[in-house]
């Protein structure tokens, strides 16, 4: 019972470790980072065999990263991350450690290179305990499609924790690390943060660089954070948020002192003059009573905070799904070329080149990624290109509008993340379209570039979490958060673990 | 409904190997998709531009775009599945191999 014991010693509780309580404790001298990466590394040890919620654990990098952010802290350096044990996801390349991406294809290789989020927080000092289970490409909702096993949700075994990001959710959730990277393309991030309990920010296309996130859908894809609450991912989100040369699609856009903005909060009503907008089109048939209870009552909540409660209409809400899965798909279908068994990953030998490629690809991908590489090749095929594709660009359009109509009146929108919580796993693993409906309040986010957070804000009565989810125009994480983090003063949800 | 020949025609433009099965169960999940798509056939576009990018940006040369210091070739090689140490290693491209779609 080393585990137990040392857990027990230890003047840290791991499961409620929240960034700041972690730079505090190491401020004060009460433990060292690398005290601490251990009590990670042997909880993670301890409960990973259960969960699968880490893919690679790497324990000797993990433990010389908090040796030198220890020696920074000697030094004299005080600084949000040093020394804070965090989690990537595997679809983050990171130099010198397993990068999957979920798939088989890839499961041997290690990047000579490092993205631009990652690099951030390494140089921020923060320690990478390793890399989290994703749907492979981030395709998927319940991280079933991942080709190394599903994540269980910590708060019930049998359940899955929503996807893609579903290890990094279920690493914050269990207490195995302060806080994770994930990435959202269609509410990779939002969703798993609402089936675990946790908090989950996804941010506007371009907020932060996209260099050295696998591409899935690259006009859709954004890195986003996983954290106990709204301050510790405003904290994080200023360390990786900003310009980058190495991404074309990075805005130069002032990055706001998000933490700040989140932490000077006071008052009885820090809401007031926010005028926040509610979607009719997002309480819609076949949601379940539960969810619907509970997001109005925090939506009744944030009122209570002073904000001003309208009615709002997303009219092409429901044209999302579709759209969503012919663009993403024919992104994905040109993005996933690159994985032909020539310069990285898997190679079936042949001795016929497209032989290899097709023997390749048939190989190492699993049956979700050639749905959707042949979804979005059809749809990219000659005679289908202008019925299909771009004709779902033009609804974008309007899906797009619809948003920019919406917060020329409102500061931000409060909805549901998801229709129901957390589904068995297996229960819709055989039924694709079933599967893709659980993103249905998600991705309009993405299609439309704009950004927003999930908070929990109750259980239902098998005591599972639901998800409130505020969005906030493109650019606009500085409100998203600051409204997070005036629910999450005033309410204890996100207190709530396993 | 596609048939499993349609399938079979998708599949080798993505260059992907699929077996019998796998044709036959994604020739029904993809119908199933794509008629959950046709949804779209009755919005009224007319007028409005596609939107390929949310991004208010032009594709522009960048001032001081100079080319940084590239990855050394051992390490560009480091994950070749064949590597002569000098360069990716495939099977012939030009022959009798099958001819590009």
């Amino acid at each position: 019972m080393a585990t137990a014991n040392r857990l027990t010693d230890m003047p840290f509780d791991l499961p409620a470790l929240t960034v700041r309580a972690a730079r505090e404790g190491m401020r004060a001298h009460a433990f060292t980072s690398v005290e601490l990466t251990r009590a990670f590394l042997d909880r993670i040890s301890a409960l990973n065999p259960r969960l699968n919620a880490f893919l690679t654990v790497d324990a000797e990098a993990a433990l010389v990263q908090a040796a030198s952010a220890d020696a920074r802290m000697a030094a004299g350096e005080d600084t949000p991350l040093l020394g804070v044990p965090m989690a990537l996801k595997d679809v983050l390349v990171t130099r010198g450690l397993r990068t999957t991406a979920g798939s088989r294809i890839l499961e041997n290789y290690v990047p000579v290179w490092e993205g631009t989020a990652v690099a951030r927080l390494r140089a921020a000092g923060a320690v990478f305990l390793g890399k989290t289970n994703t749907d492979e490409f981030a395709m998927g909702s319940s991280t079933e499609n991942s080709g190394y096993g599903v994540t269980r949700n910590p708060w019930d075994e049998t359940r899955v924790p929503g996807g893609s990001s579903g290890g990094s959710a279920a690493a914050v959730a269990a207490g195995l690390c302060c806080a994770a990277l994930g990435t959202d393309t269609g509410g990779s991030v939002r969703l798993p943060a609402a089936f675990c309990g946790v908090t989950g920010l996804k941010n506007s296309y371009g907020r932060v660089s996209r260099y050295g996130l696998i591409a899935y859908g690259s006009s859709l894809d954004s890195i986003g954070i996983l954290a106990h609450d709204a301050l510790d991912a405003a904290i994080v989100n200023g360390v990786i948020a900003g310009w980058d040369a190495q991404d074309s699609t990075s805005m130069n856009v002032e990055v706001p002192d998000y933490a700040g903005a989140t932490g000077a909060i006071s008052g009885e009503h820090p809401l007031a003059g926010l005028r926040i907008g509610v979607p009719k089109e997002y309480f819609i048939a076949g949601i379940q009573p539960e969810v619907e209870r509970a997001v109005r009552a925090g939506i009744a909540r944030i009122e209570a905070l002073g904000a001003t409660i309208v009615e709002v209409s997303l009219p092409n809400t429901a044209l999302g799904l579709p759209v969503y899965y012919l663009i993403a798909t024919a992104e994905a279908s040109a993005n996933l070329a690159r994985f032909d068994g020539v310069k990285y990953g898997l190679r079936v030998p042949s001795d016929d080149l497209v032989t290899m490629y097709r023997q390749t690809r048939g190989a190492g991908f699993g049956p979700e990624v050639k749905r959707r590489i042949m979804l979005g090749t059809y749809a990219l095929s000659a005679g289908y290109y202008d019925a299909y594709y771009i004709r779902a660009q033009k609804v974008r359009t309007l899906i797009k509008r619809d948003f920019e109509q919406a917060f020329a009146e409102v500061d931000l929108i409060a909805c549901p993340i998801t229709p129901t919580t957390a589904f068995k796993i297996g229960e819709r693993a055989d039924d694709p379209l079933q599967m893709y409906l659980a993103d249905v309040f998600t991705i309009n986010m993405n299609l439309s570039g704009t950004c927003g957070i999930s908070i929990p804000c109750g259980l239902d009565a098998d005591r599972l979490p639901i998800g409130l989810q505020l969005m906030g125009p493109a650019f606009g994480e500085a409100a998203v958060l600051r409204a997070a983090a005036a629910f999450q003063r005033d309410t204890e949800y996100h207190t709530q673990r396993p | 409904m596609l048939t499993a020949a349609e399938v079979e025609r998708i599949a080798r433009l993505a260059r992907l190997d699929l077996t019998e099965d796998e044709a036959i169960r994604y020739a029904g999940q993809l119908s199933a998709v794509l008629d959950y798509a046709a949804e779209l056939e009755g919005v009224d576009v007319d007028g409005i531009l596609p939107t390929a990018s949310v991004l208010p940006i032009r594709s522009v040369m960048r001032a001081g775009d100079a080319p940084g210091a590239p990855l050394p070739r051992v390490s560009v090689l480091a994950n070749a599945p064949l590597s002569d140490g000098a360069s990716f290693e495939v099977p012939a491209t030009l022959g009798d191999g099958e001819p590009a779609d």
